[in-house]
């Protein structure tokens, strides 16, 4: 591939078969995006690893500045979201499991329900909606954020104050972020829980409350809580540094805000898939 | 102005020894060259210099926020890169930084709160002695009546003064100015003029102590009677210019475009 790409300039393009062409385009095209694509990596690994370095070395420095901005990013993406995702909780209990509930329930496959809602709701689509609806809630707007006070100059103001950035923007955030997902996948998952029955109910689905609960409960490992808490925060950890990260690391200028946030959405969710996929073959292996 | 034996004695606040400085933006190209400059214990210098000719970069560096590009940088007789996290802090505390254009406040605190922000992060002091300060850092900048506003619904002329208070908050023995005289009435200039004045003298806020001035500026008609060294930028270099009477002598032509009263 570098022959070609060292190589190509020389020829004179009539020469070279259109198709040919077409295909060193291609090659050229996606070699750059792979090397972008690990260059921003290798950055935000970078980036990452200093937040980590810091919430250890600074675990216990200024408590006073600290901890009420942890507990004001824990209003901010927890606890002002409980009616979103409650709604959505609502939403996704009704549409989705309730249909599941009243179609295994016909064709006699009922003993199955308990598995596939602890498979698909708490394994899988709390923890991943969850995300979502926090990153495109706070994290978007984490971004604009970090990115105007960069770009008006006011991350330097922090450090000519002896503030270091990291600490006072960025680790009250992950914290606040790691958190508030935790507490609202729960939530999210006991309102789908509750309201697909109750939608399996309302359609005379013969599933006993006790029937439907002991199987959930029969179905849960203990390894799904464990699972659960170290997922969720993960999420919350991926997206609050992902956003620091385009927020702190590129704006210099207000126009790049909107790039930077675009940039920080799109791989918050590529992260956090990737994470899960991790997640997934962790499963298998216990 | 200090004697050789003084200045072995007590280090230089700012040293720079064949400097070359750039800027955020372009972090790889110097932006001024070759800057040998000292900055003794309760020197004022003045730094003039056109729009863009590199001030804010050169007080950043010497704030040490930011790291030359070559040469040497001394703070406080200490090169910052070789000295360990705490010391580093201790040192760069020392040295107080006004930004330019409105000071760069934090609008999502208030005004108050912007003082505290340095004294609650960096001192074990309990809220009493924390709300003490603060409320003596607005009474001498003027800002008492509006403690509890948001810095950015302040009259304009008014929030570079928040980052003052800011800045002074610590009790800081060198003083950054970034042209702070930008856009200012004729009133609010003689304020910041006689303040820079009386804290050059020791204010009784900072302990009576004197204080270690240097301010950079597009306009030198103010300057010429307060500072006491001065320097231009002019076309990538540093040029130290000496003393008040140093200037009347002066015939650099960049000084005297510095200094001229506006032409109608």
């Amino acid at each position: 591939m570098e022959d070609t790409s060292t190589s190509a300039p020389q020829f004179p393009t009539q020469q070279v078969r259109p198709k040919a062409r077409l295909v060193r385009a291609f090659f050229d095209f996606a070699g750059r995006r792979v090397i972008q694509w690990m260059d921003r990596t290798h950055e935000l690994m970078a980036f990452a690893l200093i937040a980590t370095g810091v919430t250890v070395t600074k675990f216990n420095v200024a408590p006073r500045v600290i901890r009420p901005l942890i507990r004001s990013q824990i209003h901010r993406a927890g606890v002002r979201l409980l009616p979103m995702i409650g709604f959505l909780g609502c939403a996704l209990g009704l549409i989705i499991i309730g249909q599941t509930v009243s179609l295994l329930t016909q064709i006699g496959a009922h003993t199955l329900i308990g598995t596939l809602m602890v498979t698909v709701v708490i394994r899988e689509l709390g923890p991943l909606l969850t995300t979502v609806v926090v990153l495109a809630r706070v994290g978007a707007a984490t971004v604009v954020e970090l990115g105007t006070s960069r770009a008006r100059g006011e991350v330097e103001a922090l450090e000519a104050l002896g503030i270091d950035p990291v600490h006072y923007l960025v680790l009250p955030r992950m914290w606040g972020l790691a958190v508030s997902v935790f507490a609202l996948t729960i939530y999210f998952v006991l309102v789908a829980l509750l309201s697909g029955y109750l939608f399996a109910f309302l359609q005379d689905v013969p599933l006993p409350p006790s029937e439907y609960f002991r199987q959930l409960a029969s179905a849960l490992r203990w390894e799904d809580f464990a699972m659960l808490t170290l997922k969720t925060a993960a999420f919350g950890i991926i997206i609050a540094v992902v956003c620091c990260y385009q927020g702190l690391a590129k704006p210099l200028r207000i126009e790049d805000v909107p790039n930077a946030t675009t940039r920080a959405v799109v791989s918050s969710v590529v992260a956090c898939v990737l994470v899960d996929a991790a997640f997934i073959v962790a499963y298998l292996l216990i | 102005m200090s004697t050789v034996a003084e200045t072995i004695a007590r280090p230089p606040v700012i040293e720079m020894l064949n400097a070359a400085i750039t800027s955020a933006r372009a972090p790889d190209t110097a932006v001024i060259s070759g800057i040998n400059w000292i900055v003794s214990l309760d020197d004022y210098w003045v730094i003039g210099g056109p729009t863009s000719s590199g001030k804010s970069n050169l007080l950043v560096t010497a704030a040490g926020l930011q790291r030359p590009l070559c040469g040497v940088h001394r703070l406080f007789g200490r090169e910052l890169p070789s000295l360990r996290e705490p010391e580093r802090l201790h040192e760069r505390l020392r040295v107080g930084m006004v930004f330019e254009d409105g000071a760069r406040p934090f609008p999502q605190l208030t005004v108050a709160e912007n003082i505290a922000l340095p004294l609650r992060y960096h001192r074990d002091w309990n809220d009493a002695m924390i709300r003490q300060r603060v409320e003596e850092m607005l009474d001498i900048t003027g800002l008492s009546a509006f403690a509890d506003s948001a810095p950015l619904d302040l009259m304009r002329a008014l929030i570079p003064r928040v980052g003052l208070a800011r800045a002074l908050a610590l009790g800081p023995e060198v003083l950054l100015l970034d042209n702070p005289l930008a856009g200012l009435d004729p009133r609010q200039e003689r304020w910041w003029l006689d303040f820079i004045a009386s804290l050059a003298s020791g204010h009784p806020s900072m302990k009576g102590r004197k204080m270690t001035i240097v301010v950079t500026c597009d306009d030198l008609r103010p300057w010429t009677s307060q500072g006491r060294q001065f320097a231009l930028l002019k076309g990538k270099h540093f040029l130290p210019l000496g003393g008040r009477d140093d200037l009347k002598r002066c015939n650099e032509p960049l000084l005297h475009d510095l200094t001229a009263a506006h032409s109608s």
